[in-house]
This record gives structure tokens, sequence and C-alpha cells, in this order.
């Protein structure tokens, strides 16, 4: 077996993705941090190493539209954006679900302005939550290769077919090289065989693609069978992950990654590749005696809520990690989180800080896991709170 | 509902026989026409169709040799545009109701 | 026999649900018409979007995508492109959208499918106004004209702004092929197409399609306004091919701009005045032409 490794950054893992996913049509336009995703592309094409053609649209909201087109026409397609890109996106995002296309699309987590921010945050694309799209939030650079390969064999399963977005951290992995298990061309082939949607647009069948469709026609059924996709996503996801680590050896643990759960009382939810630094922690934290455990959110839609009341349901205490903002409440995995665990006797708790690129340090979530525990011996104080706020003395 | 996850309009909108929206139906004086088919032409709907010349008698011999127009009232609209592009003014627009009574 | 000018075939059905006279169809018609068979079309929101009737009703013998208001540039590039990495070079894209879908929102991604010279056909079907949400000004809306975001009232708050010049636009990307083209004018605009089929790159048409609804005119002079529109050189008949201008049509008669308002009620409220430095507007804008055609013209090496 020829292994392939190589020191790749997120992006160039990203870049990776597509290229060995065989994808027909990429349109997209440049953001910091996305913008060596696309670099990388043009350098395969100009390089005679990559099929697709990529279309250098005028802007995100034209780059998702011409992979919807391209999509209906038939073909794999591909995007990439972070931020600003994404929420002008917004429109075309709904478009791509409810017309059911498979597109995967890799997002880099990026703060939204003003002011102005080219770090980190999951704002972007928690902010696009009830678009349609799958979004897989991962860890490393090896899984966001991954990912994008596992997103298509995802998306295009004739019981899912809805976009997905592989979301990876702005700079902590966008820009990070970590070495990169590339896998063979021939066994994604056999992962991934050729895209040939039952229908597309073609002059042999004259249809049409997304009329008019009156209150007492099938709009909700329509609407309902996208609900249908997404509950069935939630399986396929956990299933396509196992038989991916059939053919390459590595699995993430589909919708949701469990870390050290035995007999854990107090855990922390997360999302992104924060969970690594909270891995450390909690592996500081467990030799000093403390049961603590981590969930790791892998998919935030679907949201794995069946798995993840069961794996949390006799815990003693649960915290929720947001890197996003809903003013006027807590953040919006602590909602989903809550929610999941309705009934239950379980203190939830949410915390919200790392906005705008600010350094979530093993000192924060050390704290964030004493207070965890102290809820779960106390019961709660507040909801949620924002922490690492500059100034505040508690965090 | 069909099989497919969204919806694709499949059904041919000759299904919709949009001459019920008339108020005015173009009437074509064969005995005038004479079969330029600039009506033809310019029907938005289109609801007029080309027949063999034989259907319809002509004005002359010549125009007989030549495939005629022919409203299909189905389709329709009674907008009157045959009516007023027809170079030999040919085509009546006649009151529905007038019709019917 | 036949004695038809245009092709016979219809790749347009009846049953539609366009208003009576509706000149947006007579485009589609014989758009299809001159590109056959072979066409994937895509309609972005506007009167078009409505007219093939409500799911699951089609009335184009082609396939059609429908898009979201501003993207028609960026879809028929997707298209475009998909089919070219399938191996397709052979299937006429289609983009088919309203003025404001063309001259407004979707004037960057027209631009940007323009700029990178995707092998396309984009047609603007001009019906001088947002018609599909009820006539509303759109920059294609010509000076003089009422709309319902431009009324006259009491301090005659009309359009006072000229029409945008898609055509100029178009020709200032350096586009292969763009031209004007009238629903009165069917065998010039297929003679366009025809030509337009054998040209690699964008095609730009900009279509004058009466609104008998949102104009104020009668259904049946639909036609006949359109034609007064080129004839009076409100709406001149040309294209511009590589930067060479050539008029289609010479208006064979004198017609005044009063004569082609005279049947509209859009322009009811103008007093003689008014009319008059449009008239005014209108043959400066005709002695442009003009003079671009010979000046163009002029720089063809022999
Ligand atoms: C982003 C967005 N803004 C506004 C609309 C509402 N809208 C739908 S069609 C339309 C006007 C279309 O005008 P035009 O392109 O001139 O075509 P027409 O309806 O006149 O045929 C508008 C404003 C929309 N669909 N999308
Ligand atoms: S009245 Fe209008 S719709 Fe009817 S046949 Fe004449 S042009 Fe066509
Ligand atoms: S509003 Fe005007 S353009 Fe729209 S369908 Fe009616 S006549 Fe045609």
């Amino acid at each position: 077996m020829i292994f392939m490794m190589k020191m790749l950054t997120g992006n160039y893992a990203s870049a990776w993705g597509a290229k060995l996913a065989r994808v027909k049509v990429v349109a997209a336009y440049p953001i910091t941090p996305q913008t060596t995703i696309v670099e990388k592309i043009a350098e395969f094409i100009a390089n005679g190493e990559f099929e697709g053609r990529y279309i250098r649209v005028e802007s995100e909201h034209s780059a998702m539209a011409a992979c919807i087109a391209a999509e209906n026409t038939g073909v794999r397609t591909f995007t990439a954006t972070s931020s600003q890109g994404l929420a002008l996106m917004h429109e075309m995002l709904h478009w791509a679900s409810g017309a059911r296309l498979p597109i995967v699309m890799s997002v880099v987590n990026r703060a939204l302005g003003p002011p102005w921010s080219i770090w980190s945050d999951q704002q972007d694309t928690i902010s696009q939550r009830d678009t349609g799209w799958i979004q897989i939030y991962t860890e490393n650079n090896q899984e966001v290769l991954d990912s994008i390969i596992m997103a298509y064999r995802i998306a295009e399963n004739e019981n899912v077919l809805l976009p997905i977005m592989v979301i990876e951290d702005a700079f902590i992995l966008s820009h990070t090289m970590e070495p990169v298990e590339i896998p063979e061309q021939e066994k994604v082939d056999m992962f991934l065989p050729e895209y040939d949607p039952r229908y597309k647009l073609d002059p042999a069948v004259p249809m049409g693609f997304g009329s008019l469709v009156m209150p007492e026609g099938p709009f909700m059924e329509y609407k309902f069978k996208g609900q249908e996709a997404m509950e069935n996503a939630m399986n396929i996801i956990d299933e396509v992950d196992m038989l991916y680590k059939e053919n390459f050896g590595r699995s993430y643990g589909g919708t949701v990654e469990e870390y050290r759960l035995d007999g854990a009382e107090n855990v922390l939810v997360i999302m992104g590749s924060v969970a690594s630094t909270a891995k450390d922690v909690v592996d500081k934290l467990r030799n000093e005696g403390k049961n603590v455990g981590l969930v790791r959110i892998r998919s935030f839609r679907p949201f794995p809520y069946k798995r993840l009341r069961y794996i949390l349901k006799n815990r003693k205490s649960v915290g929720v990690f947001d890197r996003s903002y809903t003013f006027g409440y807590g953040g919006a995995l602590f909602t989903e989180v809550r929610s999941t665990l309705y009934g239950l006797s379980t203190p939830v708790k949410g915390y919200i800080g790392g906005l705008g690129g600010r350094d979530i340090t093993t000192g924060l979530l050390e704290k964030i896991f004493m207070d965890i525990i102290r809820i779960g011996n106390e019961g709660i104080d507040r909801d949620y709170e924002w922490v690492g706020l500059i100034g505040d003395k508690r965090w | 509902m069909n099989e497919f996850p969204t919806p694709i309009a499949t059904v041919p909108s000759t299904s919709n026989k949009t001459g019920g929206w008339r108020t005015f139906r173009p009437v074509i004086l064969y005995d005038k026409c004479i079969r330029c088919m600039i009506c033809w032409k310019f029907c938005p709907e289109p609801a007029i169709k080309i027949v063999s010349a034989e259907k319809y008698q002509a004005k002359n011999a010549a125009i007989a040799k030549l495939d005629a127009p022919e409203i299909d009232y189905d389709y329709c609209k009674g907008c009157g545009i045959c009516a007023n592009e027809c170079p030999v003014k040919c085509i009546d627009m006649v009151f529905e109701e007038k019709l019917e009574g | 026999m036949k004695n038809l000018t245009i092709p016979e075939e219809e790749y347009m059905l009846p049953g539609h649900t366009a208003c009576l006279g509706c000149g947006a169809t007579l485009a589609m018609r014989y758009t299809l018409k001159a590109l056959g068979k072979n066409t994937i079309i895509t309609i972005p929101a506007c009167c078009w979007a409505v007219i093939p009737g409500v799911y699951p009703s089609r009335t184009l013998e082609v396939p059609l995508l429908y898009t979201a208001f501003e993207v028609t540039g960026a879809a028929v590039s997707g298209i475009r492109q998909a089919l070219s990495a399938k191996g397709i070079e052979d299937v006429n894209v289609v983009g088919f959208a309203g003025d404001g879908g063309t001259a407004d929102i979707g004037i960057q991604s027209l631009s940007g499918a323009v700029e990178r010279g995707e092998d396309i056909f984009y047609i603007m079907y001009d019906n001088e106004a947002y018609m599909n949400t009820g006539i509303q000004r759109s920059s294609s809306t010509p000076k003089g004209a009422w709309t319902t975001t431009t009324q006259v009232g009491k301090v005659r708050d009309w359009k006072k702004e000229k029409k945008k010049n898609m055509v100029e636009i178009m020709a200032a990307h350096g586009i292969p092929y763009t031209a004007t083209a009238s629903i009165a004018f069917p065998e010039d605009f297929i003679k366009k197409l025809e030509k337009g089929k054998k040209i690699k790159g964008p095609k730009f048409y900009h279509v004058f399609s009466t609104c008998p609804t949102g104009w104020l005119v009668s259904p049946n002079k639909s036609v006949e306004v359109a034609r007064l529109a080129v004839d009076s050189k409100v709406f001149p008949l040309y294209e511009v091919e590589n930067g060479i201008y050539n008029i289609t049509y010479m208006p064979k008669k004198e017609v005044s701009v009063k004569e082609y308002f005279s049947l509209q009620g859009r322009f009811r409220h103008l007093t003689e005045d008014e009319i008059n430095e449009i008239q005014k507007e209108v043959d400066e804008s005709w002695r442009i032409l003009i003079e671009k055609e010979k000046w163009s013209k002029s720089l063809i090496k022999v």
C-alpha cells in the first residue's frame, strides 16, 4: 500500500478532499481565512491535477448560485467560504437545500463584523442553522479531509440529498500545518462512485425545477421530506463514519464524539478544534481524580438529540460551550442541549466565549469544568454566562 | 406528489384551458383571409394553429394553396392582437355573451 | 404550403398564465423557436417565474431551472460549466430574465458571467418595470413613466431618470455579441439569435416586451406599441458585434414620441413640453447611435 503523508494546513486538506472526490465544478470567491482553499484548487488546476472546472465568480452569492445550477445539471460541486461570504450566501443556502442538492462546502469559521475580525468563532455557521444544511464541525486537519470525502457519501445518499458544510476553525486549523494522510485515489473512487442523479437538467426531458407551489399545493409536504431527510442523515452520518473506518482506518464518532465518558459525572459539550484543548484539560482533571468528560458535537444539524440524551442522561451536571452568541439568550448549542435533556434533573449551564478569535485557554476551560462540578453539587446559579471578558476577575 | 425529493414540474400547461378567460372571441372571416399567418406569428399563447389548406374556403385559388390559420378556442384568451395585426382586417372580435345568446 | 416568416416549431405551450397580450411570452416563444429543443433555460423571479403556471405545470418544452432573483448570470455559468465538465458543448444555455432581474439586482452576476466569457445566451425581456410585484420602477423604466413607485400625484413624481442602456454596458464588457430586439420584429430577433448560435461566448439580447397590464395599454395594441417604439426611435433595433455597431432596422415612416406615448396610460400625465423634452433626448440618442455605427464601421480593416 502506498501511504501518502503530507504536512497540510486545514485549508489544503480541504482542497485535497475536493480533489480526491473528483469534483466537477468549483465556484468560489476568496475571503480570509478561506482563501488558501481556492488558491490550492487553482494550483491543482494550473498543474493539470484537478479534472473539475473552477468558476471564478464575482461573489459568494453567485458562487452558491452557480453550484446550485451546476449540481442541478448533474455534477458534483464544491465551494468554500467564511463569515461575511457565508452570510451573503444566505438566500442561496436555502435554495440549495430546498432543491435537495448534495453540494459540499468547506466553511472556515470566522467572526462576523462589525467590528472587523478575521479570527475564529462560530457565529457565521450558527447563524445558518435553519438553512437546511447539514453542519459537520471538525477538530483537526485530517478530519477536515476525511469529512469532505465522507460528506459527499452522506449528502448523495438517496435518503439524504441535502447539502453539507464541513466546518473548520480559522487559523487554528485553516493555517496550521499538521501531518495528514492522503487516501489513495482508487480507494476514494470506490468509496465515492461517480455522481449521477436521477433528475437533472437535460434537454431530452422538459421539466421545471422549483416552480411556484400554492398553499394547498405540496409545499409543506416537500419541506417535511427535507425534515425526514435530516432525520435519516442522523443515522447515515454514523454509518458512513463506520464505513470510513473500514475503508480508511479512521473514524470520528459520526454525529458525536465521546471522550472519557466512562463514569464521567460532569460533562462539557463543545464543538470545533477547541475540543483538542478541552481533551487535555479532561486528562489533567481526571488525573487529579475529578470525574469529568467531554462530548464533541460533530453534527450540529441534524442535531443528534437521541444519542445525546442517551449519552448525557445520568450525568450529574452538564456544561455547554458556545463560540457564538444569540443576543437575548444563551448560545445556540446550549439551548439545543438543554432542550434535549428536557425533563431530566441534570443541571445544564451555558458558557459563551472565544469570540472574534479570543483564545480559549486551558486555564479558562479548567475554570469552566470546575464550575460544572460546582453546579453538579450546589445546583445551577444562572442559565448561562459570558466567559473570558477582559477585566472579568471570575474568569 | 411525484417521487422526486423536490417539486419538479412535469405536467404540460395544455391541461389549463385558458379559453375561459376570454371576453371577446376572435373570429376569422376566411373569405377575406389572405393566409399571411401574421396572426399566428403574433399570438402570445400561442393559440392559432396552422391547418391544411383545404380545411377552409379561400378568397382565391392562389390563397387556397396555402395552409390556413385556425384559432384554438381552448386557449385563446381574446387579447385581440391577431385582429389588430391582421393586414386585411379579417378577424372580428365578438363579445362572448352575444355568441352564446 | 405554408406562408411563414419564422420557424414553425413551437417550444412554448398554450395554457400558461400570462396576462392577455403579454409581450414577455412572445419574447420566449421567439427565443425558443430560434434556439430549438437542445436548450436549457434558467429563469429568476419575474413574471416568467409565474407564467408557466403553478406546480406541477410546465409550459416549456425544454428543461427550466427556476432560480433566485439576482443570480441568472451565475446560474447560466453553473449550467454551462457543468455541461462542459460532462463534455457536452452543443446545448444552448439560456438565461431569461426581466429588466429588474438584469439591469438592477442581477447586474453583478450578469457582469461576472459576461466578463468570464461564458458561452451562454442572456435574454433580458424588458417590460420596463417590476411587473411581477405590481409595476414598480426599475432602472429600465423610461423617463416620463408612471409606476406604483413613481407616481404622478400632486407633485408629479413620475420617473425623471433616463432608462439604463444595457446594450452599452454589455458592449463595454467587450462582449462578442449584443443586440436589441422587439416582439414586434420577430424575424429580426430570430435572425439575431441565429447569429448568436454561431458565436462562442456570451450573447446578450435586450428584448422590448410590451406589458399591457403595467403600461396601461389595451392588450390588442401590445405588438403595435412595440412597433411604434421602434419606429419612433425610442427603442432602435441594432446589434454590436465585437464593438461594431449595426442598425438592423431603419424606421420607414416618421413617428413621434407623442404618438408612441399616446397609446399608453403610463405617460398620460405628461405635458406637451415634457414630451417635447423627451423627444429631443430620443432624437439625440438616435443621432449618436448613427454616428457610432458610422464611426465603428470605419474602424473595420479592409
Ligand atoms: C432578493 C429579492 N428581492 C425582491 C424580490 C421580489 N421580486 C420578485 S420579482 C420582482 C420584480 C421582477 O421584475 P423584473 O425583473 O423586471 O421582471 P418582471 O416581473 O417585470 O417580468 C421582485 C422585486 C425577490 N424575489 N427577491
Ligand atoms: S385573440 Fe389573442 S390569444 Fe386569441 S388567437 Fe388572437 S392573438 Fe391569440
Ligand atoms: S404583468 Fe405584464 S409582463 Fe407580466 S405577465 Fe402580465 S402582461 Fe406579461
